[in-house]
């Protein structure tokens, strides 16, 4: 592979470069949904939180929930982007048994947020994408064709429940930034509270558009969207198999049709939904029953100010402040409860550390466990009385493992641990002094060698004083002692 | 005392507040002639034992501070009533029992109203003679055979036929004033956002508005008080101090400005409504009012304009009717199957027409000069009258350019049918108020209705310059009972 890490599939000599723009569903924390009272909570009985607004019984109409929309300039704002004073909320008209309405209420001319940006931290350095913008839109219901053999059932729950459809340019060029860009999404949101980014509950799925064109070319090819990928490995692979289809076709000398396709899970393909002739007329018009929506800069205003401190900026705080690398401070950054945990880590402890020992021993539980952090076994509390344990010299950082492993279950108290297992570093000069003085004793043909030039030995006079002292020796101590000993 | 069923609003009330009337009585004298006037069938729904239940209920402890003070009072099949079947008309919602109350209803009977039943209608309002009715014609009562207008159609032959005391209708694009003044009533379609329309079935969201059916304007001015309210149910409900109509009912229209738009004399206007227009204004002068010719250039657009507005709105807002949910469904092999055959066979043709017409206009590549443009005509004919308020502070013109026509007459011609709303579509499309009072009758003795229309929220302006004008009018409806059987 060559240096530069661009992203690029071969053919004969040929190198073609993958176009890829992504149109991601969020959906907005709320309580209650766009256009109703009903609750948004997830996992409820079929049709229980459906109102008569929900099911569009005749007459009722839509009234909107203020809250959603504070919901979208605040994530218009962490994405740096133009919030629209004015913004429309049109029609979108089709029929289908899970869309009560017979229309989805959505934004389409008039977008409540404009262009923004987001920044990726990939290994050869930052990328800029471009969004293009984010509107507000009605959720439909959800129809279950497997449980009765003769008829489709239709679950209510999530219709008119708050999504924002955030729109890339088509400045994304490989899996991987694909990757990183809806991590890096999902974490602005994350710190905005304005989605939970729950890929499992349908929070955050995402209709990716896909096109290919030669290494060099600046005009883009025709593209494929490929509708409601809900996760990121199956984003990575619809779109590794739908590159491939697409240069495949140009390599025959085909061309590609601008069409809607699905991606098939089982047999990692995309397949064709609609082509461009069968694509659905909308009708999008303004909806009647709802006044164009206008945002004072007030409202504005008074959102910006309630805006934390978001990923960008917290990494350049932690790499500022606390001397962290680029790399430390993306991936305590990466989500808002690994950097709250982080940050009361090192409320009361040191820095370095506290970095190391998340980044490596927690997270590698975490994995293995398949944990979140703010599931996690060990608590900042407990994690800083074990950092602090190491940085005082109370015990060494490899006894420290024993008492993290220790930890785990339960999230016991190092003090504790260590006091009860007696795993008390020994730093008395005198006690070091003592067994090194027995080491040397039972080794004395070893001593002999390390003294004709043998200096590789020290080594081994280490580990065996570290041996007797139970693992509990201070090394730092042993070091002194043993070069004395042996040097003098 | 005369006849109880003949009574206007205004005496019922008084008559109940002085203890000379019981609400047993009133509710019951309106059900047994309704029971009588079968004929004319007005009524979808009745709801006549409750009402009767109701009615002793309020006499056994009666509140009279309400104003409408165990008033039975039926109201188009439009609203949405709870526990009362509401089918818009339509055989789609033939079996339709909402659980929940309009708004606008419900201001009815926290005033102590209580609810007579349902009236027929145009299919979901489409329509200007109430022939589309899924549940056949209304007669007119003023002659056998005759329309009643629509699409409040079985509101107004249920004013003038005295089968309720007051009625509310909704308008679109003359539904409540065409057939006002078809019958010889007075029908008012308030400023865009008085009414709330939480609860009304849909037609076109933005030209929607419920509004009071009344023998004479007192009754008007008195019903539109219970009815306009601000709902923060409706988006499009406004919120903004509400006058004491009744209260501040006048006929001093000493120096009010009344503007007479050129445009209004179509082509092959009939030489009585030509009249009737002069007689008005002639009487507008009496009251003291100065007469003002102006000019409102873009009415010719205003028909057209809604004949695209109106079926846009209305084909995304029958969308729902799908069988999905409630309402007539029709069974199919599959989703799509069943969806055509619900709809086919719930829909009447003018709904349908129109639902084609809409989803026509709104189709990508006809958008831009269809809906498109008659959103910015819709702009202009807003200025038009914008700019003539600047000038007057009311506007008088005929209500219809025709009175009641035969049933079946137009019924093959949708565009000479469009065409009975010519004076009072363009007030929809501006959102302003417009009251439609019988002002004289044609050669055969049908009624005949003068327009008054005003700025926005100007209500009580309206009501003032037609109570003048009824004051002189001195209007008698001939109803011979004709229809009564025993």
């Amino acid at each position: 592979m060559s240096k530069n890490s661009e992203y690029l599939i071969e053919r004969e000599n040929k190198q073609y470069e993958v176009i890829i723009g992504l149109e991601v569903h969020a959906q907005v924390t709320s309580e209650s949904k766009l256009f109703s009272q009903s609750s948004t909570k997830f996992g409820a009985d079929p049709n229980t939180q459906v109102s008569l607004v929900d099911a569009a019984f005749p007459g009722m109409l839509p009234v909107i929930n203020e809250f959603c929309i504070e919901q979208a300039i605040k994530t218009g704002i962490g994405l740096k982007a133009k919030i629209n004073k004015k913004s429309v909320f049109d029609r979108k008209n089709y029929f289908y048994a899970d869309l009560p309405q017979g229309y989805q209420i959505s934004q389409y001319k008039y977008p409540i947020v404009g262009e923004g940006k987001v920044i990726l931290d990939m290994p050869n350095g930052q990328k800029e994408i471009g969004i293009e913008r984010l509107h507000l839109e009605q959720d439909a219901g959800k129809s279950i064709h497997d449980i009765d053999p003769n008829n489709t059932l239709v679950d209510l729950n999530r219709s008119g429940v708050a999504l924002m459809e955030i729109v890339s340019k088509p400045d994304l060029r490989s899996p991987d930034e694909v990757n990183v860009y809806i991590k890096k999404l999902r974490s602005i949101m994350r710190y905005l509270g304005t989605c939970d980014g729950n890929m499992q509950e349908g929070s955050l799925r995402a209709d990716v558009n896909v096109s290919v064109r030669l290494k060099g070319k600046t005009e883009f090819g025709t593209r494929c969207e490929i509708k409601n990928v809900n996760s990121i490995k199956f984003m990575q692979m619809a779109i590794i198999s739908e590159a491939n289809r697409q240069i495949d076709l140009l390599e025959e000398g085909r061309e590609i049709d601008q069409e809607t396709r699905l991606f098939d899970t089982k047999r990692n393909e995309t397949r064709s939904m609609r082509s461009k002739e069968d694509a659905h007329d909308y009708r999008y018009f303004p909806d009647p029953d709802l006044l164009p929506l206008e945002i004072s800069q007030e409202l504005i205003e008074k959102i910006k100010s309630d805006i934390p401190e978001l990923p960008d900026e917290k990494k350049k705080r932690f790499i500022d402040k606390f001397n962290l690398s680029p790399y430390e401070a993306t991936i305590l950054v990466s989500d808002i409860e690994t950097s709250n945990f982080f940050e009361e880590v090192i409320k009361n402890s040191d820095v370095k550390l506290a970095t190391n020992w998340i980044t490596g021993e927690l997270f590698a539980v975490l994995n293995e466990k398949n944990l979140e952090i703010s599931q996690s076994p060990v608590s900042a509390k407990n994690l800083s009385k074990l950092i602090n344990l190491i940085k005082d010299g109370t015990i060494s950082g490899k006894i420290a493992k024993t008492v993290f492993e220790q930890m785990i279950d339960g999230d016991q108290d190092p003090l504790i641990i260590v006091k009860e297992k007696g795993l008390k570093q020994e730093s008395d000069p005198k006690a070091i002094e003592e067994l090194i003085n027995k080491v040397i004793e039972n080794n004395s043909d070893k001593v002999a060698e390390y003294k004709s030039g043998k200096d590789k030995l020290f080594g081994f006079f280490v580990g065996q004083a570290m041996k007797e002292s139970k693992g509990k020796g201070n090394p730092q101590l042993i070091n002194k002692i043993l070069k004395e000993k042996l040097n003098g | 005392m005369s006849d109880i069923t003949s009574q206007s609003l205004f005496e019922l009330t008084s008559n109940i507040k002085e203890k000379k009337l019981s609400s047993e009585e009133i509710t019951k004298a309106f059900i047994n002639r309704a029971e009588k006037s079968k004929k004319l069938n007005v009524y979808v729904t009745d709801n006549f034992e409750k009402a009767i239940d109701q009615s002793k209920k309020f006499d056994s402890n009666p509140n009279l501070d309400f104003k409408l003070p165990g008033i039975p009072i039926a109201v188009k099949d439009l609203f949405c009533t709870n526990g009362v079947r509401t089918t818009a008309g339509s055989k789609i919602l033939n079996n339709f029992v909402p659980t929940y109350e309009s708004t606008v209803t419900q201001n009815l009977w926290n005033q102590g109203a209580i609810l007579l039943g349902k009236l027929n209608c145009d299919e979901f309002a489409m329509g200007s003679s109430n022939e589309t009715s899924f549940f056949g014609n209304v007669q007119n009562p003023i002659g056998e055979n005759l329309v009643p207008g629509g699409s409040s159609g079985g509101s107004s032959a249920a004013v003038a036929a005295n089968l309720t005391p007051v009625t509310i209708g909704t308008d679109t694009g003359g539904s409540i004033r065409q057939p006002a003044s078809f019958t010889g009533t007075v029908g008012l379609k308030p400023t865009y956002g008085s009414c709330s329309r939480y609860g009304i079935v849909a037609f076109a969201s933005s030209l929607d508005q419920a509004g009071p059916m009344t023998k004479n304007v007192r009754d008007c001015s008195m019903l539109l008080e219970v009815i306009s309210s601000f709902d923060q149910k409706d988006s499009t409900s406004i919120e903004y101090k509400r006058n004491n109509y009744s209260k501040e009912l006048s006929k001093d229209i000493k120096g009010k400005k009344i503007g007479i738009p050129k445009e209004y004399r179509v082509d092959n206007m009939p030489d009585e409504i030509e009249q009737l227009w002069k007689n008005g204004i002639s009487y507008a002068k009496d009251c003291g009012a100065e007469i003002i010719d102006i000019s409102l250039p873009h009415t010719n657009y205003a028909l057209p304009t809604y004949y695209i507005v109106a079926p846009a709105e209305a084909s995304s807002n029958l969308a729902r009717y799908d069988g999905v949910k409630y309402g007539f469904r029709s069974p199919g092999q599959n989703l799509l199957e069943m969806y055509e055959k619900t709809r086919s066979e719930g829909f009447g043709d003018e709904v349908k027409r129109r639902i084609m017409i809409g989803t026509y206009v709104l189709s990508s590549g006809y958008y831009d000069a269809y809906y498109l443009k008659a959103q910015k005509v819709r702009q202009l004919i807003k200025k038009d009258f914008d700019d003539a308020f600047s000038k007057v502070d009311a506007i008088l013109t005929p209500s219809t350019p025709s009175s009641a026509f035969k049933i079946g007459e137009k019924t093959n011609d949708p565009v000479s049918m469009y065409l009975n709303d010519i004076f009072t579509v363009p007030i929809n499309l501006a959102g302003l108020p417009g009251i439609s009072i019988p002002a004289g009758k044609d050669k055969n003795n049908y009624p005949l209705g003068l327009q008054v229309i005003g700025k926005p929220f100007d209500e009580q302006n309206i009501l003032n310059i037609s109570y003048a004008l009824e004051d002189k009018i001195n209007f008698k409806n001939d109803i011979s009972d004709w229809w009564l059987s025993e």
